[in-house]
C-alpha cells in the first residue's frame, strides 16, 4: 500500500489542530446539514438530546471516513496543490495516528449512534463509513472514471441516517433525499475536475476529463444536470416539499440547466497550462469561468433546496399534495 | 514516539496539547453517555406500567 512509505519522516510535532484537520471539518459540515434536514423532515418527536447526538454520530461517522480517506490517499495528496499541505503529506502526523484516529472514530460513532438511537441508523451509518474508505478511496478512486459517480453515494446518505435515527425507518422520500444528492454529486465534481484535471493527471487519479477528455465530461455533466434538476422538483410532488420548495426547486432548476448548457458549449478543461494553473479553488482561467460558475451553483443550489425543506418543516408549513 | 526527556519547547507544548484535546474528548463523551442513559432511562421509566 503507497501510505505507508508516503511520509516516513514526521517533520514537525503534531497539534491537535492537524487531527482536527483530519476530520475534514467543511465536509463535515454539508454533512451534518444535509442530515439534520432529513432528521427533521422524519416529522417524528425527539428528545433533543438524542436528535443532538444523533447529529454528533454523524458528524464524527463523517470525520472517521475523512481520516481513513486521507491516511490511503496520502500518496495521491502529497503530488496535487490542493491537498499538498493536508496534515500527511506535510508531515505533521503519522499515517498510523491517522489510521488510528479513523477507526477508532468510526466504532464509537456507530456504537452511540446503536445504543442511543436506533441500530437501523447505526447500521447505515458504518456502511456509509466502510462504502467511503473501502469501495471508494480504496477501489473506486484510483481505477475508474466513474469513481465519484458510484462513491457519490457515501455523501448522498446523510439524511437518509438522520431520516432513520428519527423514525427507525427509511421511507421513499428519506431515499428521494439521497437520490437527489446523488444526482448532484458527478455535475458538481466534474465541474471542479474541469479547471484542477491536471492536478489529478499528475496523481494519476482517472477523473473523467483525464480519461475521457474535457468535451466528453461537459457532455455527461449535461446528461446529468438534465436528470437532476426534474429530480429535484420531485419532493414538491411526494408530500415532502411546499410551495416554497417548489418555487426554489423550479427556478434554481432552470438556473442550473442554463449553466450547464454553457458549460457545454464552452471549451472549459481544453486550454490546461500546469504551468499557469495556480489559480486556487475558485480563481480560474478564462476559459474554465463556465465550469467554476457551475460548481459554485451547485453548491448554492443544493444548500438552498435542503435549507427550504428545513424551514418548512421546522416551520409546519404544510406540504403540497400535488400527487395523492 | 520522541522522547520525552530530549523533546524541544515547540515538542513539549504540542504534546500537552494533543493530551489536553483528548482528555476533553474523553470527558464530554463520558458525559455525554450519562446524558443519553439519563434521557432513556427517563423515557422508560415514564412508560412503565404499575
Amino acid at each position: 500500500m503507497a501510505m505507508a512509505t508516503a511520509h516516513p519522516n514526521v517533520r514537525t510535532p503534531a497539534r491537535w489542530q492537524d487531527y482536527l484537520q483530519l476530520l475534514k471539518p467543511r465536509v463535515m459540515s454539508l454533512v451534518v446539514f444535509t442530515a439534520f434536514t432529513g432528521l427533521v423532515c422524519a416529522g417524528r418527536p425527539l428528545h433533543p438530546v438524542l436528535a443532538a447526538v444523533a447529529i454528533l454520530c454523524i458528524a464524527v461517522g463523517a470525520g472517521a471516513s475523512a481520516a481513513l480517506n486521507m491516511w490511503y490517499d496520502a500518496d495521491i495528496d502529497a503530488k496535487m496543490r490542493r491537498t499538498r499541505g493536508r496534515p500527511l503529506p506535510a508531515g505533521r502526523v503519522q499515517g498510523a495516528d491517522a489510521l488510528a484516529l479513523g477507526v477508532v472514530l468510526s466504532l464509537f460513532s456507530v456504537m452511540l449512534m446503536g445504543m442511543a438511537l436506533n441500530w437501523l441508523a447505526a447500521g447505515l451509518l458504518a456502511f456509509t463509513i466502510l462504502f467511503y474508505a473501502v469501495v471508494y478511496t480504496a477501489w473506486l478512486k484510483r481505477s475508474t472514471a466513474q469513481n465519484i459517480v458510484i462513491g457519490g453515494l457515501a455523501g448522498s446518505l446523510p439524511p437518509v441516517i438522520g431520516w432513520a435515527a428519527a423514525a427507525g425507518a427509511t421511507p421513499l422520500n428519506a431515499w428521494l433525499l439521497c437520490a437527489i444528492i446523488f444526482m448532484w454529486t458527478p455535475p458538481h465534481f466534474w465541474a471542479l475536475s474541469l479547471y484542477a484535471s491536471d492536478d489529478y493527471a499528475r496523481a494519476g487519479v482517472p477523473m473523467m476529463p483525464v480519461v475521457a477528455g474535457a468535451r466528453a465530461t461537459r457532455r455527461q455533466i449535461l446528461i446529468y444536470s438534465l436528470l437532476f434538476a426534474p429530480l429535484c422538483v420531485a419532493p414538491a410532488f411526494t408530500g415532502l416539499g411546499g410551495a416554497a420548495y417548489l418555487a426554489v426547486s423550479v427556478l434554481g432548476g432552470l438556473v442550473f440547466l442554463i449553466l450547464a448548457f454553457r458549460l457545454h458549449r464552452s471549451r472549459a478543461g481544453e486550454s490546461a497550462d500546469p504551468r499557469t494553473d495556480d489559480h486556487g479553488l475558485y480563481g480560474v482561467r478564462e476559459g474554465a469561468r463556465d465550469a467554476r460558475n457551475l460548481f459554485a451553483f451547485s453548491i448554492l443550489y443544493l444548500t438552498l433546496l435542503f435549507a427550504t425543506l428545513l424551514v418548512e418543516h421546522l416551520a409546519g408549513w404544510a406540504p403540497l399534495e400535488l400527487v395523492r | 514516539m520522541s522522547d520525552p526527556r530530549r523533546e524541544g519547547e515547540a515538542e513539549r507544548k504540542a504534546r500537552r496539547g494533543r493530551n489536553l484535546a483528548l482528555a476533553i474528548g474523553l470527558a464530554l463523551f463520558v458525559l455525554l453517555v450519562f446524558v443519553v442513559t439519563l434521557v432513556r432511562l427517563g423515557g422508560n421509566v415514564a412508560q412503565r406500567p404499575f
